[in-house]
């Protein structure tokens, strides 16, 4: 299995990734420099979080227009699976690869905090080992997080189950309360209709050892690696 | 030399959290009968060699994310 972390000017969060795959899945695994217009061999290409191009004019805005972009387009008409973490979740819909938009969190704050997401589908590479209604304990970090779609597309991406995450209560209800960000219908994470391409604002990277609160972030990567390993792609 | 002048709005129906803020905050300070307000971006671009329709692919492709927000521009001469 061959991993690729995306490298942008401003990424922070790709040394995280690349740390976990290597040391925690022993797995072998390149970054990948955002002038790199041919990504080939790889299995799973992860954008990472941070602060591509300083998040001038809006998040992810710029770095969509990346080289490697292209490449990561190909790879992923392909098939292969793409995750987008935080910063790479809103580079991924600022590229149109996945719908909506991401805006200023409701209160306005930067937040970085553990919160509970519930698991909505667990039949995608990124959640296979998991299961449905499921809560995971992870950490979030960012400002613009409040994802945002029209009432048509929110209705179209729960018709195809596409939302994968929902910020929710540890006992799994979705409500305002427990809303972090002001997320329309509590969105954490969605996937394209293919399902091959996943954006989450939390940051499963940040809690796959123990020693940091919290190992709920592997199922992530362990759900990949079954995915791949079972030759489904 | 021209200089478009772009202004980028939130589209109606998007909640603004800025401009919510900044209601009270005017509200805060006695103004009363403030109705709305929205916080957008306005962006200076000077040229030369290119057509309106250039600056309005900019703002299509680049400078507004059209999921969320709207875009109009006016195009003059350099004073």
């Amino acid at each position: 299995m061959k991993w690729g972390v995306v490298v942008f000017p401003g990424s922070n969060c790709d040394h995280d990734c690349y740390w976990v795959l290597k040391h925690v899945f022993a797995q072998e695994v390149d970054y990948i420099w955002h002038k790199e217009s041919r990504v080939e061999g790889y299995d799973c290409i992860i954008l990472p979080g941070g602060f591509s191009y300083g998040d001038y004019l809006r998040t992810g805005a710029i770095a969509r227009f990346s080289k490697v972009m292209l490449g990561i387009e190909k790879f992923a008409n392909r098939g292969g699976l793409v995750l987008g973490i935080c910063n790479g979740f809103q580079i991924l819909l600022e590229a149109g690869f996945l719908p909506g938009a991401m805006l200023r969190n409701k209160n306005l704050n930067f937040i970085c905090k553990y919160v509970t997401i519930r698991v909505e589908n667990d039949q995608t590479p990124f959640t296979n080992i998991t299961s449905q209604d499921r809560v995971l304990n992870i950490p979030i970090a960012h400002m613009e997080g409040n994802y945002y779609a029209d009432k048509t597309m929110v209705e179209e991406l729960n018709r195809n189950n596409q939302v994968i995450f929902r910020y929710s209560s540890i006992d799994g209800r979705c409500t305002n309360e427990v809303n972090p960000n002001g997320s329309v219908d509590n969105i954490a994470g969605i996937c394209n209709r293919e399902g091959n391409i996943l954006g989450m604002m939390p940051h499963p990277e940040r809690c796959t050892e123990k020693r940091l609160g919290s190992e709920d972030g592997k199922v992530i990567f362990e759900s990949i690696l079954r995915w791949l390993g079972n030759g489904v792609r | 030399m021209l200089l478009a002048k772009i202004y980028v709005t939130l589209k109606k129906g998007v909640l603004d959290p800025q401009g919510v803020t900044v209601k009270k905050a005017i509200e805060s300070l006695g103004y009363k009968g403030i109705e709305d307000v929205r916080v957008g971006k306005y962006m200076e671009i000077k040229f030369d060699g290119l057509n309106k329709d250039a600056i309005e692919q900019m703002c299509e492709r680049l400078l507004a994310n059209p999921v969320i927000e709207d875009y109009r521009f006016e195009i003059g001469e350099v004073t």
